[in-house]
């Protein structure tokens, strides 16, 4: 897709060094001169707001580790050393903690994109599967995360995430003995979680890097979900989209500050600031709000195992859509019918992430249900027998008419 | 399998200096493969054709680069079975110790021994909460009416059917002791709540009887009872 590079530095020490190691003409040909197609609108630039989010994460990250202590005797009270003692320790804790929240609000977007856009079909399958799994590797890091503090939410959101595992007949339990590396949540799996916390955003960000390849051999789609045909369909990664990518990162950033500078508490939950106390499970367990659609799947169905396997299928579910999508349109702008089981679909998500956070009882139940098998019915239901029966809108000729007009 | 290690084996024997000598006979098993073509003539040390390579134009760079023949049997080939096994068998047996250093350590297991608990300071409806292996163990001196509840429910009506009698010993009808683990996924019920004066999962709403027994919820299992037993009338030994 970007072709040879056209890469000639002037600067003799730049010459001398793009002989020996041309990474200069790899980031000119990806993120300069690479074209981009001209009609990407706003929810486009949420991969660089991700990738941006990814190095926040990392930093305050490191720099948090540098004060916290993985014990269950001492975590809890490092976490508050970081608020009251370490200069800027506030800072820092919140920039990581609504750093996790906006990491996943914006990952939901462009999810929600890569959906309604039809991203995921032929040629960007492998590009799609890749965000999938980084997807499931952002929800195990997140989810650790959350354990480190070491609080009365971290204490059984670990134990009721682990025990998923126990779920599984037979080596159910020897799982879950093994994860814990005792005979409850305790310190190992304190340790451990730390651990892998520290592991998991460097396989993210090489997982990111797969791909962005990917991205950029099989190039963008775009809102018309039409091939790039002509040069004119095209603008220049630089200064085309990175200044709109860059525009938009300082939009998102102002709602990040807001987020961390007026309502820091706000996304979490007050029983996380009671330390881990395993006699006593709090009144009510919700996990954070990224996972409550999830969590209420998971309630929705009356049988341990079944829920268990509802759950995890709901996000396997995800890397098979290339192929359950049966329909050759991209875009859902053309796919009328699409289009409405797609809001339908969304309305479902936002649903159950509301279910979630309600007690499992009454009507509540009975929403879940219903949300949870319209979200699994959108996938295996709607996505093959839309392609065979939809009448789709006539598709513009080219991108370049689809924003200028048929003169063009 | 077999015919690639006889034919590796029989590529042991040498046939002249150098392993890459054609061997005068071919394994059957690949004589139907293509051969290529191998411009032996062009061959130098490797030092040699590395440092000729640098020189010359491209195409003929192309031709130096010379393709051990695949489908005949040379010690090579031996070697690369031989070195890939040992290999395979290398790597299993080092995720041995990095799975297994996950498991419980030998104080976690050692913290597990058995403890006793001395009941007579329990008084009549009354449930405590002790600790063996870091997890709940509920002991619920049950009245009579709670024992009465128990007994009387039709066990083929529940859903993981026991009787009453199974989940205490015998004789001590009035000790119910458990391990205070919601069997859903994890949580400490909450005693004397619920529909059916047994305990109360506030995570997803599982409801046990006065026997610990699943009557209503998500949980697919009665509560556990640990592995105890009465020292004496008044004292038991959890573990």
């Amino acid at each position: 897709m970007s072709g040879h590079s056209t890469y000639q530095p002037q600067n003799k020490f730049l010459q001398w060094f793009e002989k020996r190691l041309p990474v200069g003409g790899l980031i000119h040909s990806s993120f300069v001169a690479y074209p981009t197609p001209r009609n990407l609108n706003y929810l486009w630039t949420f991969g660089g707001i991700l990738a941006f989010m990814l190095g926040v994460q990392i930093i305050t990250g490191i720099v948090l580790a540098m004060h916290y202590t993985p014990h269950v005797d001492l975590a809890f009270k490092s976490v508050e050393a970081i608020m009251r003692d370490v200069n800027f320790g506030w800072l820092l804790r919140y920039l990581h903690a609504n750093g996790a929240a906006m990491f996943f609000l914006a990952v939901y977007v462009h999810m929600f994109r890569g959906i309604y856009y039809g991203s995921y079909k032929e040629p960007r399958e492998v590009l799609w599967i890749l965000g999938v799994i980084i997807y499931l590797l952002m929800m195990a890091t997140g989810f650790m995360g959350y354990v480190l503090v070491w609080g009365q939410m971290s204490f059984w959101a670990a134990t009721v995430i682990t025990n998923l595992f126990s779920a599984i007949p037979g080596v159910g339990d020897a799982i879950v003995t093994w994860l814990w590396g005792g005979y409850a949540v305790g310190n190992p799996t304190l340790n451990r979680f730390y651990s892998l916390h520290y592991l998991l955003p460097f396989v993210i960000a090489g997982v990111v890097v797969l791909h962005i390849w990917a991205l950029h051999v099989a190039g963008q789609n775009n809102p018309t979900g039409i091939d790039i045909k002509a040069d004119k369909d095209t603008v220049a990664f630089t200064p085309y989209a990175t200044v709109k990518d860059g525009f938009f990162m300082a939009v998102f950033c102002i709602l990040y500050a807001w987020f961390v500078f007026y309502i820091p508490n706000f996304l979490g939950h007050a029983d996380n600031y009671i330390p881990a106390n395993p006699a006593v499970t709090p009144a009510e367990i919700v996990p954070e709000w990224y996972y409550l659609p999830f969590y209420a799947i998971l309630r929705s169905i009356p049988d341990k195992l079944m829920g268990v396997i509802a759950l995890f299928a709901s996000i396997v579910v995800l890397a098979f859509i290339p192929w359950l999508d049966t329909s050759r349109v991209r875009s859902a702008r053309y796919r009328p019918l699409f289009k409405q089981f797609f809001w339908l679909w969304v309305i479902a998500c936002i649903g159950l992430g509301w279910l979630g956070s309600k007690q499992p009882e009454g009507i509540y139940v009975i929403l879940s249900r219903i949300f949870t098998a319209y979200y699994f019915a959108f996938f295996l239901i709607v996505m093959p027998l839309l392609g065979i029966f939809e009448k789709t809108k006539p598709l513009p000729n080219s991108i370049s008419e689809s924003v200028l007009g048929a003169k063009a | 399998m077999r015919l690639i290690l006889a034919g590796a084996i029989a590529g042991l024997r040498s046939y002249g200096k150098g392993a890459n000598r054609t061997p005068p006979t071919r394994c059957p098993a690949f004589s139907g493969l293509p051969q290529p073509v191998r411009p032996a003539a062009r061959r130098t040390s490797v030092l040699g054709s590395s440092l000729g390579r640098m020189n010359k134009p491209p195409e003929e760079r192309a031709l130096d680069v010379t393709t051990v023949s695949s489908a005949e049997h040379t010690r090579r080939d031996f070697l690369y079975i031989a070195t890939g096994a040992v290999g395979a068998v290398g790597a299993a047996a080092t995720l041995v110790p990095l799975i297994a250093q996950m498991n419980p350590d030998a104080s976690t297991i050692a913290a597990g021994a058995p403890i006793e608990v001395d009941l007579a300071p329990i008084s009549d409806g009354q449930i405590i909460k002790v600790f063996w292996r870091s997890k709940p163990i509920f002991i619920f001196h049950r009245t009579k009416k709670d024992i009465e509840e128990a007994q009387k429910v039709n066990v083929a009506s529940l859903p993981d059917p026991e009787a009453d009698s199974a989940r205490v010993k015998q004789g001590h009808d009035q000790w119910l002791v458990l391990i205070g683990i919601c069997t859903h996924l994890g949580c400490i019920p909450l005693a004397h709540q619920g529909e059916y004066d047994g305990w109360f999962c506030p995570c997803h709403g599982s409801q046990y009887d006065t026997s610990g027994r699943i009557r209503k919820g998500p949980a697919p299992k009665n509560l556990p009872l640990p592995p105890y037993k009465f020292v004496s009338d008044t004292k038991i030994q959890i573990g």
